[in-house]
């Protein structure tokens, strides 16, 4: 058995964890997550693409590309890559049943998520005061919807880390129903997958 | 650790103590993740230095090695942060099947606006 794997996988069906045995062995909760998580990629492929179709549509106007300040968001991107750390280690705690630790591994996520969500709102603010808003052209339209709505998801995610942390709070989040994490938990890895996708596509490959 | 743990899951570079579990699947270790989680921001550092390095001339490099670190950091998150290392086939199946999905609707959509309009 290698060093690096040691705690239980709090999501298996079979493992003991879940009470309710399942036609296929596993867990219908992360099955389900897994395939809302495919349909996910299909929603950011779409709004990914609309942006690269439109990125040098200015009409005449300023594009996002030209405002794009990489210090301020390579540092986002560097504090949302983190918060997955942290929320993978909440899972951990949680399945070895140190409430305590998961507590504080999942207030650090949400507030590492809130720093991204503050970043991107003083982005948005700045853009719209260098000229370059919502409609200002195509270009502009599909920059923002996209981070928006990843925004969007990243807020909601925040939601739901301090769900659990209330719940946790309150006795109700325990070892025995460590799943709850691990769902939340693929959702907040998915909206970081997407995040490494805009950053390296959106703001870091050049726009022409 | 039970035997079809063992069995089922590939084995990653072992170094450490091993707590020993009587039920479930293999999951990385705490220090398993921050190993991972430093990779991951150095590549995001490298990323990084690409935009800003001025002495070595990229070229047509560029690209594709954003991509490549890019699809190194997706792999690393999917496969170890979401456990698609451990897990069933069916979940990254079911994540695949979408990914897929969603690259051939962009490319079709790309070679509309190339070549059709």
């Amino acid at each position: 058995m290698s060093a690096d794997t040691v705690a239980a996988d709090p999501g298996h069906a079979v493992d003991g964890h879940d009470e309710h045995a399942t036609t296929t062995g596993l867990s219908h909760t992360k099955l389900a997550m897994w395939v809302f998580l495919g349909s996910e990629c299909l929603l950011f492929g779409g709004l990914i693409s609309t942006y690269l179709l439109y990125k040098t549509r200015g009409n005449g106007r300023t594009l996002p590309t030209d405002v794009f300040d990489i210090p301020f968001t390579s540092v986002s991107s560097f504090v949302l890559l983190m918060s997955s750390l942290t929320m993978v280690l909440a899972l951990s705690a949680v399945s070895r049943g140190e409430d305590e630790a998961g507590r504080t591994w999942l207030l650090a996520t949400a507030l590492l998520g809130g720093v991204f969500i503050g970043g991107q709102v003083y982005e948005f603010t700045s853009f719209v005061r260098e000229g370059v808003a919502f409609t200002t052209n195509p270009a502009s339209s599909a920059f923002f919807t996209l981070t928006g709505f990843h925004g969007v998801h990243v807020s909601l995610g925040i939601v739901m880390l301090m769900s659990l942390f209330v719940a946790s709070v309150k006795g109700k989040l325990t070892q025995r129903n460590a799943e709850t994490v691990e769902i939340v938990g693929l959702y907040w890895h998915f909206v970081d997958i997407v995040w490494i996708f805009i950053f390296t596509v959106i703001y870091l490959i050049p726009a022409d | 650790m039970s035997d079809t743990t063992t069995t089922e899951h590939p084995e990653p570079e072992a170094d450490e103590a091993v707590e020993h579990h009587d039920e479930g699947h293999a999951h990385p270790s705490d220090w398993a993740y921050v190993k991972i989680a430093v990779v991951l921001a150095a590549i995001t550092a490298l990323e990084v230095f690409t935009y800003f390095e001025t002495v070595l001339d990229w070229g047509v490099a560029l690209v594709p090695s954003l991509i490549f670190m890019m699809i190194v950091k997706f792999y690393l998150v999917a496969t170890w942060f979401m456990h698609l290392r451990f897990d069933s086939k069916l979940f990254g199946r079911m994540f695949t099947a979408g990914l897929i999905l969603a690259v051939g609707v962009y490319l079709v959509t790309l070679t509309v606006f190339e070549f059709w309009v």
